[in-house]
């Protein structure tokens, strides 16, 4: 029996090979412990602050906005250490990791933030760590790979099936079934099996508590909208996390890649259909026989064919609202804001930006706020972004 | 009496063990799979576990996991999968088969609309890789309704928590895992001992059936000697249909000969 609920309506649960369930179950545990013990929140909101340079601050973009009366923010998780949110959950987890007495991370990553964030906290907490990367992504995100190499960890290459994320997943999972009992699996979005996106959101929440915070100190009240983009959903549901209950308008965005209709994109919320896979009940990728399709993203990190419960929760029961964005206007987005702003966004929050525009655009004369998340910095993506300005001769 | 009790209960008076091979419908074609899965059956296996193949067999080490791609890649679908199991079924009645595959292609499919056909297809079992005991029981109600044994994965440090709910839900037998992971031909080590079968016997009466790592002949009499009931073996056959893959003759003379030799040593307790 689970101690906390596993499910967030229909969606959740927990989808593993048996063997795993005690793993969960200890994870689980350990968790709510932590939750309540005060030295493990003080020694972790210390490594927030301290380590990770939080708060992040609410930045307002007057150069994007200029000439209409919306105010655009952004939260700058760009500027947490190892350059996204992702840090913030990592610490997090690693402190449970020792908790348990495990010695060994086993993780798993697509745009490298994630493999970056872990191996930031091993390295920091001296845990021995080895990370599986798709083969394709090993490729377009090679500064993160040598970083995370830097840091201590080994990254083992998955050449199986697609060689994306969701490849690395399958793997980090085996890995996991054969050594929980030394190693803890440290995913890095708020999806999979309970209780992880239960522990990711509770790490990352911090983004919304502050977000909340930043704005009514600067705009004397809430925004109109809450803007991020979702592949896994940690960055969405840790910036959503403290306006679920509020009058603000949630909005998550899907990563359209090439276009829906060419079926090479990564939305599974508005272009899935339910289904069971990483653990979980929830919206997914799959073809008419239940097989798990390739998703498609220009951005590595939401190159995912499914989404964490939550979200799958908050979209069934309208509470949130999912669009998705092609990766032509990400790139669009990723350039402006450079340009306008001095800011180089991950391309993955190059889709929340897009968002963003797109709402500005659509109403220039209206007076509203709008906050985006900015879940990570684009340094890691300026490779594939000039080898696509170069072939379309904009560079 | 269904079949696995009947060829468990005859088993047991032969003083023998149970082989109980393991391959993928479709791997690598329709056509050759029902051949491997016919030699396998007249070569003496006592019953049958067919793999339902899907995109992300996250339980499965790599031998397996590369069957289920190669079937894949031939787009069969799950109807072309009953088909086989139909053609088989109404050419060896006695025979128990089960199947084993992950949740999402029953989900996909209607967990009622699934159970329904495995029941008209005269199926014996359905073992879901990725659901474990604590979620089963939206697919436990239509096994139950459509006559079809849940089987249940047993993994070697199991608690007494879970052998006493392993005792209400398992129907057919018991899957005991020889190690924690993936399948595969792992070398390092098969840990199942002696003391913990016997923990799993004061719980459960059904057969206990050995997986992961069976790779030959010593390892299938060890198991048996243990006090399994005997031994499902499914990546050291598959690595044959790997190696051998353009040459089908050769495939089906080495299944043949290397099953020859497990089912043999079942015998010799």
């Amino acid at each position: 029996m689970t101690l906390l609920n596993p499910y967030f309506g229909e969606f959740g649960g927990m989808y593993v090979p048996q063997i795993l369930m005690p793993a969960l179950y200890e994870l689980e545990k350990n968790f709510i412990a932590a939750k309540k013990d005060i030295n493990f929140q003080k020694k972790f909101l210390y490594l927030l602050k301290n380590y990770a340079g939080r708060p992040t601050p609410l930045t307002l973009c007057k150069n994007l906005t200029q000439g209409t009366k919306t105010h655009i923010y952004l939260k700058r998780e760009d500027l947490l250490h190892g350059g996204a949110h992702k840090t913030n959950q990592v610490l997090g987890q690693a402190m449970l990791a020792i908790q348990m007495n495990k010695k060994e991370i086993i993780a798993e990553t697509g745009a490298g933030q994630h493999g970056v964030a872990t191996a930031i906290a091993c390295s920091l907490l001296n845990l021995k760590c080895r990370i599986y990367m798709g083969v394709k992504d090993i490729e377009r995100q090679k500064p993160n790979v040598f970083r995370m190499k830097l840091m201590g960890a080994e990254v083992i290459s998955v050449k199986s099936g697609s060689g994306t994320l969701k490849d690395a997943c399958n793997e980090a999972l085996r890995d996991w079934s054969d050594s929980y009992k030394n190693s803890h699996y440290m995913i890095g979005t708020a999806a999979g099996p309970h209780p992880y996106p239960r522990i990711v959101k509770e790490f990352q929440k911090i983004i919304g508590e502050e977000t909340k915070k930043q704005i009514l100190k600067q705009e004397k009240k809430l925004p109109d909208s809450i803007i991020a983009c979702v592949g896994g959903g940690s960055n969405a549901i840790g910036i959503f996390s403290d306006f679920i209950d509020e009058k603000v308008n949630l909005i998550g965005v899907e990563p359209a890649g090439q276009g829906i209709s060419t079926g090479k994109h990564g939305a599974p919320l508005n272009h899935g259909s339910t289904g069971i896979y990483f653990g979980m009940k929830s919206y997914l990728m799959q073809n008419k026989e239940g097989q798990i399709q390739k998703s498609w993203s220009i951005s590595a990190g939401l190159d995912f064919p499914s989404v964490g419960p939550e979200h799958a929760w908050l979209h069934s029961i309208k509470r949130a609202e999912y669009v998705s964005i092609t990766d032509t206007e990400a790139l669009e987005a990723f350039q402006i804001l450079s340009k306008k702003e001095g800011i180089i966004p991950a391309l993955e929050s190059s889709h929340a930006i897009a968002y963003a525009l797109k709402i500005m655009n659509k109403n220039p004369d209206k007076s509203q706020i709008l906050i985006v998340n900015l879940s990570g910095r684009g340094d890691k993506d300026i490779f594939t972004v000039s080898e696509i300005l170069k072939n379309r001769k904009k560079l | 009496m269904n079949r696995y009790k009947k060829i468990f209960q005859k088993k047991t008076l032969l003083k023998e063990g149970c082989f109980v091979p393991f391959v993928i419908i479709g791997d690598p074609s329709l056509e050759i799979s029902i051949k491997i899965i016919e030699t396998l059956i007249e070569n003496g296996a006592d019953a049958l576990e067919l793999g339902i193949p899907f995109s992300d067999p996250l339980a499965d080490g790599p031998i397996i996991q590369k069957s289920n791609l190669r079937a894949l890649s031939k787009n069969y679908g799950i109807l072309k999968c009953f088909e086989v199991i139909q053609i088989l079924r109404k050419k060896y009645l006695n025979i128990p088969i089960g199947i084993l595959l992950y949740a999402n292609i029953i989900y996909n499919q209607g967990i009622k609309n699934f159970y329904e056909k495995c029941s008209k297809c005269n199926l014996d079992s359905v073992l879901i890789a990725d659901v474990p005991i604590e979620e089963y029981n939206i697919f436990y109600k239509y096994a139950n309704e459509f006559n079809i044994d849940s089987i249940f994965i047993c993994p070697p440090d199991a608690n007494e928590n879970f052998l006493s709910q392993l005792a209400l839900y398992a129907k057919g037998y018991i899957y005991l895992l020889s190690r924690p992971g993936v399948t595969g031909l792992d070398k390092k080590r098969i840990t199942l001992s002696n003391e913990f079968i016997k923990k799993v016997k004061k719980y459960n009466t059904l057969p206990l059936l050995q997986g992961f790592g069976i790779k030959n002949a010593i390892e299938v009499k060890k198991s048996i000697l243990s006090g399994t009931n005997g031994v499902i073996c499914g990546s050291a056959i598959i690595s044959i249909i790997e190696q051998n893959l353009n040459n089908e003759k050769e495939m089906i003379k080495k299944i043949k000969n290397f099953s020859f030799k497990l089912i043999q040593s079942t015998k010799c307790i």
